[in-house]
């Protein structure tokens, strides 16, 4: 990531319902400023191309990849990454499903998951696999994953029955 | 590496953001559109794109429209290929933003980023193409229209400085019958061999290609040959293949033979289709 010297801006950032004021270049992607600059290494530097979404953080609801993003897009907006979800039951799904091995995918797909299930809780398969293929995972954990999200579903239609 | 020197503007209005272009430049310059952002963050890493003052247009309320007026769909420039998806007011432009990149980038990417993008596959053109839609631009004579034939030639042909604002789609083409078939090398995932999309209007086929050449085309000629009933449609294939405009690719995703061979049976396989609607 570049570090070079520059002007800089002091703007303040919304992360995990924190207000973050920090200087920043208008070159800096988010996922430089949320590593480097404010200590949120959830966030995975992995492609840093927009393809692999190890980098995946939630913003307003949606979710993006924060190596395609700068900061200053960011200002005054409502970021979420994977340290807000602390104890979040996607979270607690990976776990429980072992949709892990190496682990370092495992934050940008918990934020797509959480992302997927916000703006539709109960999605079809087909949703599901196109959500899903926007993330890489290199262990190839993607049964698990799955298993992740439909536990979190099926959970929440136990509690609502 | 973009340069660490980069100034970032976000103007409110069309004109704000005109004058801000125009005084940048008079200072020597090198100022940019920026609407998503995706191509110009990823190629300035690779030192392929040279700026130091981005002008973010997201905040322009022209570029922000889709929704139908009484004649036309509007669809601005800063909306993401997401928003077409979920809004699904043009189906066979749903279908096309569908098969760009990801989902989760498909919430950063726009459609002018599309269209005016380096990368050649831009499928998002190829609905507009079909349809005969106006281009909306803004620049040194105020916002102007024109027909997309005659500023898409390869790419859109904007003047230094212009904005695309808008496509305008008349209505009476967006329900017409349709196919789009994206075709990879393998599986669902990855960069696209080839894209084919068609409509039927007046009893005719007409198709727009992505991936077969370095830049997304509709060809009349193809058109009149694919067209013409009096032969069977490999002969037509056949002879409509003589009017590709350009050089057939030849890279990692597909050699030029393999695509060709791709294009004739994902063409006989839209025109069984469609001849039949």
């Amino acid at each position: 990531m570049d570090q070079s010297p520059s002007k800089k801006l002091s703007v303040s950032l919304s992360i995990n319902d924190e207000i973050r004021q920090v200087e920043i270049r208008p070159v800096d992607t988010l996922l430089y400023v949320l590593r480097t600059k404010l200590g949120l290494t959830g966030a995975k530097p992995g492609c840093l191309n927009g393809d692999c979404g190890a980098c995946s953080v939630v913003m307003n609801g949606t979710v993006y990849k924060s190596c395609i993003m700068l900061a200053i897009e960011a200002v005054g907006q409502k970021i979420t990454t994977i340290e807000g979800l602390k104890d979040s039951p996607i979270q607690k799904a990976f776990v429980e499903n072992f949709a892990f091995q190496c682990g370092y995918c495992t934050p940008g797909f918990i934020m797509n998951c959480h992302s997927l299930l916000l703006k539709n809780p109960n999605p079809t398969y087909e949703t599901l696999k196109e959500w899903l293929s926007s993330n890489i995972c290199r262990c190839t954990c993607y049964e698990e994953i799955n298993e992740a999200v439909l536990s979190v579903i099926e959970n929440k239609e136990k509690t609502n029955e | 590496m973009l340069s660490s020197n980069i100034d970032y503007y976000k103007p409110m209005t069309i004109k704000e953001a005109l004058e801000l272009f125009y005084f940048l430049k008079a200072k020597n310059k090198r100022p940019i559109y920026y609407a998503g952002g995706t191509e110009i963050i990823t190629l300035g890493r690779l030192n392929l794109v040279e700026t130091d003052a981005l002008i973010d247009i997201k905040e322009l309320k022209e570029c922000q429209l889709f929704e139908f007026n009484e004649s036309y769909l509007i669809s601005g420039a800063v909306i993401s290929l997401t928003d077409i998806e979920e809004k699904n007011l043009f189906p066979l432009l749903s279908i096309a933003s569908m098969g760009i990149a990801d989902r989760t980038a498909r919430n950063k990417i726009t459609l002018g980023g599309n269209l005016c993008g380096q990368i050649f596959y831009r499928e998002a053109i190829l609905p507009f193409l079909l349809c005969d839609s106006q281009v909306v631009v803004a620049g040194y004579n105020g916002v102007e229209a024109f027909p997309i034939e005659q500023i898409f030639n390869q790419n859109l042909q904007l003047q230094d400085g212009q904005i695309l604002i808008q496509l305008l789609t008349e209505k009476k083409y967006i329900n017409l019958p349709y196919m789009s078939i994206k075709k990879r090398q393998q599986w669902d995932t990855g960069y696209p061999l080839l894209t084919i999309a068609s409509i039927k209007s007046d009893n005719q086929l007409r198709f727009a290609f992505s991936g077969l050449c370095p830049f997304p085309f509709r060809s009349k000629q193809m058109e009149v040959e694919l067209n013409n009933t009096n032969s069977s449609i490999e002969e037509r294939i056949q002879k409509a293949i003589q009017f590709i405009p350009g050089e057939i690719l030849d890279d990692v995703e597909g050699s030029k033979e393999y695509r060709l061979f791709v294009l004739k049976n994902t063409i006989e396989e839209i025109m069984n289709e469609m001849e039949g609607r």
